[in-house]
């Protein structure tokens, strides 16, 4: 089986090379909760920066790369993700040492707000054409008329891209996309429900690591290739009997985008007190709108199910979803990542709290911390905070 | 100036206005959080729309147990009046699509605050292009046949034509004062303008004319006589701005601001509705032209280029940025709008504000310096 961090190497190395050594393809730079169909069925390379991003915050890269654009006049309040990729933009900095410059930015704004404004930062950065795919959030519901208008931006999308590509988009070659993207999400979904078995074969730390596939390349065969070995792999563990953790005795469900800095002390610290994170709310986000999806009426479902993903609805609805995952699960505890530089996931969450607490009593725990940029880590503080949380969870269990 | 102090009472003790109006017309009050909400399709269904600042000083008791401290003054100052029952008063609210905060403060506010009815305008992000206006015009169709529903009143053309017409009279008399500013700061004070745009936010628009009508007359006979401005001439841009301090402070200190680019300001009146349209396409097409939040999209340069052309057009010899702290949008593109205003040469500073924003200590020396150096 190809290792991941191999296909992601070779994945950057191909984007990163000189256009006549990548076959003059166009790069495009999505986010991460954008239509991603379009650009793999025109053969573009499609560039995360927020996966970039991630990969900076795991490398402890995000500290400086944000002070960068701080020095240039962005507040150190903004998203990290944003505040780093500006930052790498500038010096080529990153593990990678920067990304490939964009010939056409897509943002979709079905995760937040943030990224339009992030997007104009780069747009007027590169100089390049921007399209802004705008899902109107669904606070209690998915109007027919916000329907029409995603359609409608659809084609629109597809519009932009044959003239930046100066090809026409075939509509066979999308459809055969949209079905390995399906056939990836539900392959996804399974690997994630292996963690309902007893003991866990995996945790969310293994999910936030082999999640980089279905966000960056979901419609390649090698996605569906790779994912159908993982999740033989955790299958067979679940045969065995053999758990992510040695001695599972907790199960945890996390939320929000993992602390990319301390994943390693995390893991550990949970470990240590044979807690296992079995499941979270951000991998889920790549397959959660899976059943909206209609493989006879791609185009038109594929609209609904980019609009109704997990931040793009209601925090009364995040509760239900997060609430359905405790059961599903069968979780212990609930972890909170209040992470300040993500406003649409984490306002709301002392509601979500609240709800979960009186809905199923469950122990719950709020950690404010920062996704990327580790100068905003309180590390004893959390470190005794954890340990309070469990005991809490072993003297009610 | 007697309006302006009857004004000035209102925007600080906007409930006692909104609940003698009630008890005068009986009619209902819609609470707004922001300039994107049509105010002229509530007032076709014969409420007051009421716009809500956070006023509720720097404790948010009752916002902390629901929002981080990392959220904008302004939302967890709004959350607090609503939860400390402060807007008892409101019949419903319609809340509108623009930044992230306030796209959470509309859930929190719904599953919380329990002030009525509960409408979610989720305006497009992009003003501009056909795919979005058509998507506008739907949803502000829709929002009309809600309002019908919780206003129980029908909201025909005709009544919406008469909105529209008293809302553009206010338009055009805050614009007309700010005109005449531009021409002669010593027509009116910056400060008493800030005052009776933030009243019309709350009043009702035929009571605000009627109170201003003295004022506006005054305008046409004097404007112009009083000379070119004394000092230098400041532009306020940013969110919103709760206090007239600042404004106060700088023509004590022989400045004067001359125009501004805040949604407590002149954006509020910026661009008027075409009478001769039919009305929701009308009202959506004056938010298409008018000039953009940074929580909307129209061009990556749109906002940079209206501010440098401003600042020339007003004889601007500086910028002041006020910046909500914790306020996405408008952090986003300060840095290019101040890009762009150093390469036309004109000078700027940044002061991070809360809402309501206390003026003084050492805003107001930097302010001063600014001023010295301009
Ligand atoms: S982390 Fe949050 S604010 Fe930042 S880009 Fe992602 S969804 Fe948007
Ligand atoms: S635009 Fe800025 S000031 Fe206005 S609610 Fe949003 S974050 Fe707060």
């Amino acid at each position: 089986m190809e290792k991941l961090g191999e296909i992601m190497m070779n994945y950057y190395m191909e984007a990163k090379a000189p256009p006549e050594e990548r076959g003059n393809r166009k790069i495009a730079w999505i986010t991460s909760g954008g239509p991603v169909e379009p650009l793999i069925a025109m053969d573009m390379i499609p560039i995360y920066p927020e996966n970039h991003a991630a990969m900076v915050g795991a490398s402890k890269m995000g500290g400086d790369l944000c002070a960068k654009a701080e020095e240039i006049g962005y507040a150190g309040d903004l998203c990290s993700y944003a505040r780093s990729d500006i930052g790498c933009s500038i010096v080529n900095g990153g593990p990678i040492n920067g990304l490939p410059a964009p010939d056409i930015l897509v943002c979709c704004n079905n995760i937040c707000g943030t990224v339009m404004k992030w997007y104009e930062v780069q747009a007027r950065y590169y100089d390049v054409p921007l399209f802004i795919f705008d899902t109107p959030i669904c606070h209690t519901r998915f109007s027919a008329d916000a329907k029409q208008y995603v359609i409608n931006q659809f084609m629109e999308y597809i519009a932009l891209l044959e003239s930046v590509c100066g090809k026409k988009m075939d509509m066979d070659t999308i459809q055969e996309v949209g079905y390995r993207a399906i056939e990836a999400q539900k392959l996804w979904q399974a690997i994630l429900d292996t963690t309902t078995y007893k003991p866990s074969p995996m945790s969310a730390f293994d999910a936030f690591f082999h999640m980089a596939l279905i966000v960056t390349l979901r419609g390649k065969q090698i996605v569906v290739d790779y994912y159908k070995n993982l999740l033989a792999e955790m299958e067979q563990k679940v045969a065995n009997g053999i758990g992510a953790i040695k001695n599972e005795q907790y199960r945890l469900l996390w939320d929000n985008i993992p602390i990319w800095y301390r994943m390693r002390w995390l893991s550990k610290k949970f470990a240590s007190r044979n807690a296992c994170l079995v499941a979270d709310t951000y991998t889920s986000a790549w397959a959660g709108s899976m059943r909206y999806v209609n493989p006879d009426d791609l185009l038109d479902s594929l609209a609904e199910a980019y609009t109704r993903i997990y931040l793009n609805i209601g925090v009364d609805q995040m509760a239900e979803e997060v609430i359905g995952m405790i059961q599903k699960y069968d979780v212990d505890g609930f972890v909170m990542h209040s992470n300040r530089s993500c406003k649409p996931y984490s306002f709301g969450q002392y509601d979500i709290e609240a709800i979960v607490k009186k809905k199923t009593g469950l122990p719950t725990l709020i950690i404010e911390a920062d996704m990327v940029d580790e100068r905003n880590f309180a590390e004893s503080q959390i470190d005794n905070r954890i340990d309070t949380f469990i005991e809490m969870i072993e003297s009610t269990k | 100036m007697n309006v302006i102090k009857k004004m000035q009472k209102i925007v600080n003790q906007p409930d006692e206005y909104a609940k003698q109006w009630k008890a005068e017309t009986g009619g209902k009050v819609v609470g707004t959080v922001c300039s994107y909400a049509p105010v002229e399709i509530i007032q076709a269904g014969g409420a007051l729309p009421f716009r809500v600042f956070g006023n509720g000083g720097n404790v948010f008791s009752f916002a902390d147990t629901h929002l981080q401290s990392y959220c904008c003054s302004l939302v967890r100052g709004i959350l607090n009046q609503a939860l400390a029952g402060d807007l008892d008063f409101l019949d419903g609210a319609v809340f509108t699509h623009t930044c992230d905060s306030m796209q959470r403060l509309s859930d929190i506010w719904r599953m919380n605050a329990g002030l009525g009815f509960h409408e979610d305008l989720v305006l497009p992000v992009k003003m501009e292009g056909n795919t979005a206006r058509e998507y506008m015009i739907r949803i502000l169709e829709a929002l009309k046949t809600s309002l019908e529903g919780h206003l129980d009143v029908a909201i025909t053309d005709e009544r919406l034509g008469h909105a529209i017409t008293t809302m553009n009279q206010v338009r055009t008399a805050i614009l007309q004062l700010d005109q005449a500013r531009i021409t002669s700061p010593s027509t009116v004070s910056s400060g008493d303008l800030h005052m009776a745009i933030r009243a019309a936010m709350i009043m009702d628009p035929a009571q605000w004319l009627d109170m201003m009508a003295d004022t506006l007359s005054g305008l046409t006979n004097t404007a112009g006589d009083n000379g070119p401005s004394p000092g230098k001439r400041v532009i306020l841009s940013g969110a919103v701005n709760g206090s007239r301090g600042i404004h106060d402070f700088i023509e004590e200190k022989g400045g004067a601001v001359v125009h501004d680019d805040m949604c407590t300001g002149i954006r509020y009146a910026h661009g008027l509705v075409d009478e001769s349209m039919p009305p929701i396409p009308a009202i959506t097409d004056r938010y298409m032209h008018r000039v953009n939040c940074p929580s909307k999209h129209t061009g990556i340069y749109a906002r940079g280029e209206h501010l440098v052309e401003t600042a020339r057009a007003t004889h601007a010899d500086g910028v002041i940025f006020l910046l909500l702290k914790f306020c996405d949008p408008h952090a986003f593109d300060y840095p290019y709008l101040k890009t762009m205003l150093d390469d036309a040469s004109v000078p700027s500073i940044l002061l991070e504000v809360e809402d309501p924003f206390v003026f003084g200590g050492q805003a107001a020396t930097r302010v001063e310096a600014f001023l010295e150096m301009l």
